[in-house]
């Protein structure tokens, strides 16, 4: 489609009055900031001596949900592996071991180095039951060690929960648990 | 001389030790405040606030390995750095650092064949100045039992001599960025030399103007004549403007800094240079950047006179405090101002160079003719230098904007 004049929007630079031309009253204000940004408090923070303060839904290691009566929470329906863009959840299903749910996960392996930490896995679980938690600096001496499978991933959650850093912001039948925060 | 080569030895030794640790101190401060002024800490880890980090950074250059790329101009590779260093440790020799006297003037000689009117007309105009042989011995005697606080004292060319040698640290920039070999250097070279030829002209031109009120180069003169009338800033504010101006230009620093520009160039004419060889260049800025600190408060702000706090007669202790507090305020002021104006196109550098320094500074130069000539009082140079500069403003309304 060819362009019309109305189309074209000319702007006029803007004139310069003679106190911004001698520049000296703009560069003496811009000192004045410089100089007042020497006085405010810095936002620095002195790791590892203080660690940051990062907020609630912050994108972190994964962990596996325990309902109250301690058992996995996954019922292994294939939603988090197939929403994952790094397809690197590795779920096996079995016929659960308890009456109230038809199947859960033998096998639940995900590959923490594959992860790209998007959150997809979170927000498809039905049951709340795969959480990302605060957890950032999480080191590894093989590649190896660092698939973790379920037994891990049950194990983070205890230590998160033992931590009081990331509470149960689990909800069951109301709106995900992104929209929950710890009361 | 009377002075012995054991005191000057002496001096000069204390004074490479104190600036080669103020530069490596200065390092530090840069760091510090550039943070501070970005809301963050700088560093802090090695040693309380940090006050190690120069240290550690002498450390590492010494232990760092000299690299020394096939490409190069081996010669000129490793000559570049001494000069820029040689050349800012040379240009502070005549530099007074703390309390200095002025030497008496010395006698004027009588022409042998000139003519009565001739003589008293000169005799007239030298009225200010003791031509009497005598009291100049009496008082050049005075003067060599004072210790001066400067290398080479009562060069009469002073100041002339610093920019002399200050314009030698160009080969040092020019050396190291064609010996490097490749475009970021040369380009950054040649950048930089235009920059410090066409900044050194305003450089001299505003001091001039000085000179004139002085009646010497000689750095000492210039403090003595201010000790007795004021300083300098008051009278020659436009002059004083075309100075900072032109240092900043000289030490390479912001605004000014496009041969070196990180985000333009690479590195400009130290991409190459890695360890001792880059610590020299470094080194070589910031002894520039101390220089220039020094030219400026002694030519502008009186050097060690305050108008009551430190007088002729004051001791030296309370007039080398003042001194350095004045130095210290320039070093701030650069540093202020590295991290608050953004950095000159090339282009822009030189068009401000040369359209608007230039003239302005000739102008300047003028008018302290014509006010010294007529014998009119110096606050006559306050007004007139307020008018260029808002003239220079006008006329900047006026003109076409630059494309």
């Amino acid at each position: 489609m060819p362009m019309l004049a109305s189309d074209v929007r000319w702007i006029e630079e803007p004139k310069l009055g003679i106190l911004e031309q001698l520049y000296l009253p703009a560069i003496a204000e811009g000192l004045q900031t410089t100089v007042k940004h020497i006085f405010k408090p810095k936002i620095t923070v002195q790791f590892p001596e203080q660690q940051p303060h990062l907020p609630p839904h912050y994108r972190g290691v994964h962990r596996l949900n325990r309902d109250e009566q301690g058992r996995v929470k996954c019922v292994a329906c294939y939603m988090c592996a197939t929403a994952c863009p790094a397809h690197c959840i590795d779920i096996v299903a079995a016929p659960s071991p308890w009456p109230d749910r038809e199947k859960y996960p033998e096998l639940f392996v995900i590959d923490e180095l594959r992860c790209i930490y998007c959150g997809m896995c979170e927000e498809a679980c039905p049951v709340d039951a795969i959480e990302l938690t605060t957890l950032y600096d999480l080191t590894g001496l093989s590649r190896e060690e660092m698939m973790f499978d379920k037994e891990k991933l049950l194990s983070v959650f205890d230590e998160t929960v033992k931590a009081g850093t990331d509470p149960i912001r689990t909800s069951a039948g109301r709106l995900g648990p992104a929209s929950e925060l710890p009361k | 001389m009377d002075r012995s080569l054991l005191v000057t030895f002496i001096t000069i030794v204390c004074f490479l030790a104190v600036v080669q640790g103020v530069c490596a101190y200065l390092i530090w401060l840069e760091r510090k405040l550039a943070a501070w002024m970005q809301d963050r800490v700088g560093p802090n880890r090695v040693g309380p606030f940090g006050l190690l980090q120069p240290i550690a950074d002498g450390l590492k250059f010494l232990f760092k390995e000299e690299l020394i790329p096939n490409h190069v101009d081996r010669l000129l590779f490793l000559l570049a750095p001494s000069i820029a260093l040689m050349t800012a440790l040379l240009a502070a020799a005549v530099v007074p650092f703390g309390p200095t006297n002025a030497a008496p003037r010395a006698p004027v000689p009588l022409w042998a064949n000139a003519s009565q009117a001739e003589k008293a007309q000169y005799e007239a105009a030298a009225a200010r100045y003791r031509y009497d042989q005598e009291m100049f011995d009496e008082e050049m005697a005075e003067y060599r039992s004072h210790y001066q606080w400067v290398i080479a004292p009562n060069v009469d060319i002073g100041i002339l001599f610093t920019f002399a040698v200050t314009s030698l640290a160009v080969y040092g920039i020019i050396l190291g960025g064609w010996a490097s070999n490749d475009k970021f250097s040369f380009l950054g070279a040649l950048r930089s030399s235009a920059q410090l030829i066409s900044y050194e002209i305003p450089l001299g031109l505003s001091i001039v103007g000085v000179v004139l009120y002085s009646g010497s180069l000689n750095l000492e003169q210039i403090i003595q004549h201010q000790a007795r009338e004021g300083w300098n800033i008051l009278y020659q504010p436009l002059a004083f403007l075309l100075f900072l101006t032109g240092v900043f230009a000289e030490c390479n620093r912001l605004p000014f800094d496009l041969p070196e520009a990180e985000q333009e160039l690479v590195g400009g004419y130290h991409t190459e240079y890695s360890g001792m060889k880059f610590a020299l260049f470094f080194l070589g800025e910031y002894t520039h950047v101390v220089t220039t600190s020094l030219l400026l408060s002694i030519v502008f702000l009186g050097g060690w006179s305050f108008p009551w706090i430190a007088t002729a007669d004051s001791g030296p202790a309370i007039k080398f405090i003042v001194f350095m507090v004045k130095v210290v305020f320039f070093i701030l002021v650069y540093m202020g101002v590295r991290w608050t104006i953004p950095r000159f196109r090339f282009d822009q550098l030189m068009g401000l160079a040369w359209k608007v320094l230039i003239p302005l500074a000739l102008l300047n130069l003028v008018c302290a003719m014509i006010v010294r000539e007529f014998q009119l009082t110096p606050w006559v140079l306050l007004a007139t230098s307020i008018a260029l500069i808002v003239g220079a403003g006008l006329i900047a309304t006026r003109r076409p904007l630059a494309a």
